[in-house]
């Protein structure tokens, strides 16, 4: 018998603009009247945009079995977890667990600051799911695990949020279920601490638990994980060994376009104005989708006005771990920006330094939008490419270095300050 | 409400014979999705009784934490209203107090109006105020608003007991009549939870029902006779006052702490309608509690 088996498993999600997200009576009120009276549907239901968080996913887990989870932002993962947990329900498909589960999906929850260390270790516990007995049996190893015997009575509004983080993790690793669900929570704490916790999980996993382990962290799940899950845009990618998983995830799993065009007739579009094409320069000229971060790079949207009015647009960038490197929007834009665009064709052109961006794969999204951003839609990932350089901002830093977000050349300045003692 | 999805069973936690590595684990748990009505799971409320403990605990000794008049305020607050009160309907308006002062009068009801009008504030709001939670670990969510009404517990128990000491100065006796009063705080207790439980679920899903719980509590006050009594509504129309469930709690509370017999009609259909709004409350909380986390 599996200790999980997941099922079909998928989740829909409502979202949306200011239509969907119906928060108050008088919206749900107003919507009923829209549409009932003015459209003469009488269906009472706004209209929704949905789309699926999770879909279709299957896997078993056997007993003991220790499993990474890999995806980049918005991929499921959370949702997921969030299933396997119990906080959410799906919308189509099953699961089912074989003994006791504990999820730890953040690390101090339900931590009140007002209460002592030695409360609110007993208010965790309860809440990760301890009998009071199972806590007080485990207290003083608790307690030293997280190193802050001396603070344990103070309250944790006076605690340094290292301490914090010691404490609630000290909670969290003592947890002994069958089956243990761990959203991304070591990404906390200082690297000694970080390095302790991942020993207890370690431990964890040798005492023959059933581990579901979420991180971006590639070296964690490497490991602690023999096999491993890719999950991207809510599907299953990839299941099996955890090299062959961590590959597919770092490695290229989306192909780069440096132009995107539409049918004229045919872009997205706002109320007011229609995207024509987006793309990216380098250094002004068409050069495909590997750049070299040496010259600036350049991200036009080109569109057309149908109907006069104030249109921006934004730039986001991520790079492949799914962070956002940078947000740019058009209001910096010396010309037009919230002036009324009469009838036609605009370009607008956001321009990235040279010598700005670490090498790596990059997406581009692009917020299209109107007014005082009330109207808008988003291109999500509309460009990807490859940025490189020969190595004249990184000179000598060792390989294991080059993993700042961005690499900026920055000025420096050296001066001899004399020979003698200041 | 099917659309193709047949029920599943609806205690997730069943025993089951053998668990992960062979050994005996007494646990299965089935996710998945659930449409419609569905009753309340009390065993698994009652599986978590600890949380519940320990919650309750915990927004107690917050709530005399932050304040720095802690205890005293408790008894301070009833203080100074029964002072306006006193003040305006006993001396002012002279509302007709049955023969008793008007203070120890008002203040035999105004404690448990307190306690219910406390009790639905802090149930209905707990919802919104534990998103965190809710977002972050499974539990069943009805422990929320039950755990929430605990310091209203103990915030009437320092009063009642105050009022007791004050009785005797008023030259009010104790009599065998104070033993009503557990039961009806059970009562009220009661009607608190099921309007509490129902406030908090529409609070999730419409914010606008924190100001209109307000609104609602403060029109209930003057519904319901805490600061003039029943008879003073002429006897051919006081059913309608009784409408209220809160009108023959109140009465009955008056009742016990001063010494008088208790008036059985009135009594009987606020039980009734406590045990009823409580049986709504609870079921229209397990409806929607399943989507909480999504919409929160």
């Amino acid at each position: 018998m599996p200790a999980l088996k997941v099922e079909h498993l998928s989740k829909e999600y409502v979202i949306g603009g200011r239509m969907t997200q119906v928060d108050t009576l008088r919206e749900q009120v107003a919507s009923i009247f829209r549409h009932s009276v003015l459209h003469g549907q009488g269906t009472g239901k706004p209209r929704q945009e949905r789309f699926w968080a999770l879909q279709d996913v299957s896997f078993e887990v056997a007993p003991g079995e220790v499993v990474g989870i890999i995806g980049r932002n918005g991929a499921g993962k959370s949702t997921l977890l969030k299933i396997l947990s119990r906080i959410t329900e799906p919308t189509t498909g099953r699961a089912e667990l074989f003994g006791r589960v504990s999820s730890l999906l953040e690390v101090g929850t339900g931590f009140h600051p007002e209460l002592s260390g030695r409360e609110n270790v007993f208010l965790n516990g309860a809440l990760l799911g301890m009998s009071r007995r199972e806590i007080a049996d485990k207290f003083d190893e608790i307690v030293a695990f997280s190193e802050i015997e001396r603070f344990i009575d103070t309250p944790v509004k006076r605690y340094s949020s290292g301490m914090y983080v010691r404490l609630a993790f000290a909670v969290a690793a003592h947890l002994e279920p069958e089956i243990l669900i761990v959203d991304e929570v070591l990404a906390v704490g200082d690297a000694s601490f970080q390095k302790k916790c991942l020993g207890k999980m370690e431990d964890v996993g040798r005492e023959g638990r059933t581990i579901l382990f979420v991180s971006h962290n590639l070296g964690a799940i490497k490991a602690l994980c023999a096999r491993a899950i890719v999950l991207q845009n809510g599907e299953l990618l990839f299941d099996g060994d955890v090299f062959g998983a961590v590959s597919k995830y770092a490695g290229k799993q989306d192909i780069d376009i440096d132009r995107v065009r539409w049918d004229p007739s045919n872009g997205p579009a706002t109320p007011s104005a229609r995207m024509i094409e987006v793309g990216i320069l380098n250094d002004g000229k068409r050069v495909g989708t590997d750049i070299s971060t040496e010259q600036p790079i350049q991200i036009y949207v080109t569109f057309r006005v149908i109907k006069e009015g104030r249109i921006g647009t934004t730039v986001l960038l991520h790079n492949s771990d799914g962070a956002l490197v940078f947000i740019s929007i058009s209001n910096h834009e010396p010309n037009w920006h919230g002036k009324i665009r009469p009838k036609g064709i605009y370009r607008n052109v956001c321009e990235i330094p040279s010598n700005f961006l670490s090498e790596g794969q990059y997406s581009v999204s692009i917020p299209f939008w109107e007014g005082f951003y009330e109207t808008g839609i988003v291109e999500k990932e509309i460009l990807r490419f490859t940025a490189h350089e020969k190595g004249f901002v990184r000179g000598d830093l060792p390989y294991a270095m080059k993993d700042s977000v961005t690499r900026p050349l920055l000025k420096w300045q050296s001066d001899f300050l004399g020979d003698q003692e200041v | 409400m099917s659309d193709g999805m047949k029920e599943v069973d609806e205690s997730p936690v069943v025993p089951c014979e053998e668990g992960p590595s062979g050994r005996i684990t007494g646990h299965k748990t089935l996710i998945s999705p659930t449409r419609g009505w569905r009753a309340l799971d009390v065993r698994e409320i009652w599986n978590y009784r600890e949380l519940l403990w320990i919650l309750t605990g915990r927004d107690i000794k917050v709530r005399y934490k932050q304040t720095a008049l802690g205890v005293a305020w408790v008894i301070l607050r009833p203080v100074l209203s029964v002072a306006i009160f006193t003040a305006v309907f006993g001396y002012l308006a002279k509302i007709p107090s049955e023969g008793y002062p008007y203070p120890v009068f008002v203040l035999s009801a105004l404690i448990p109006w307190t306690f219910f009008s406390s009790a639905v504030a802090s149930s209905g709001n707990s919802l919104l105020g534990s998103a965190g939670l809710i977002g972050k670990i499974y539990f069943p969510r009805l422990i929320i608003p039950v755990a929430s009404v605990g310091s209203s517990v103990v915030d009437f128990a320092i009063a009642a007991v105050f009022l007791l000491a004050v009785l005797p100065l008023f030259d009010v006796a104790w009599t065998l009549s104070l033993l009503w009063v557990p039961v009806l705080l059970l009562m009220v207790l009661c009607l608190a939870l099921g309007v509490g439980t129902l406030f908090s679920a529409l609070i999730v899903r419409y914010r606008d029902f924190v100001g209109l719980m307000g609104y609602l509590l403060q029109v209930w006050m003057y519904a319901t006779p805490v600061v003039y009594p029943a008879s003073l509504v002429p006897g051919p129309w006081r059913w309608i006052l009784y409408l209220n469930p809160m009108a023959g709690l109140t009465e009955a509370f008056r009742a016990a702490f001063l010494g008088r017999p208790l008036e059985p009609g009135p009594l009987a259909l606020s039980c009734v309608a406590s045990v009823g709004v409580l049986a709504v409350g609870a079921v229209y909380f397990a409806k929607v509690e399943r989507r909480f986390a999504d919409i929160i």
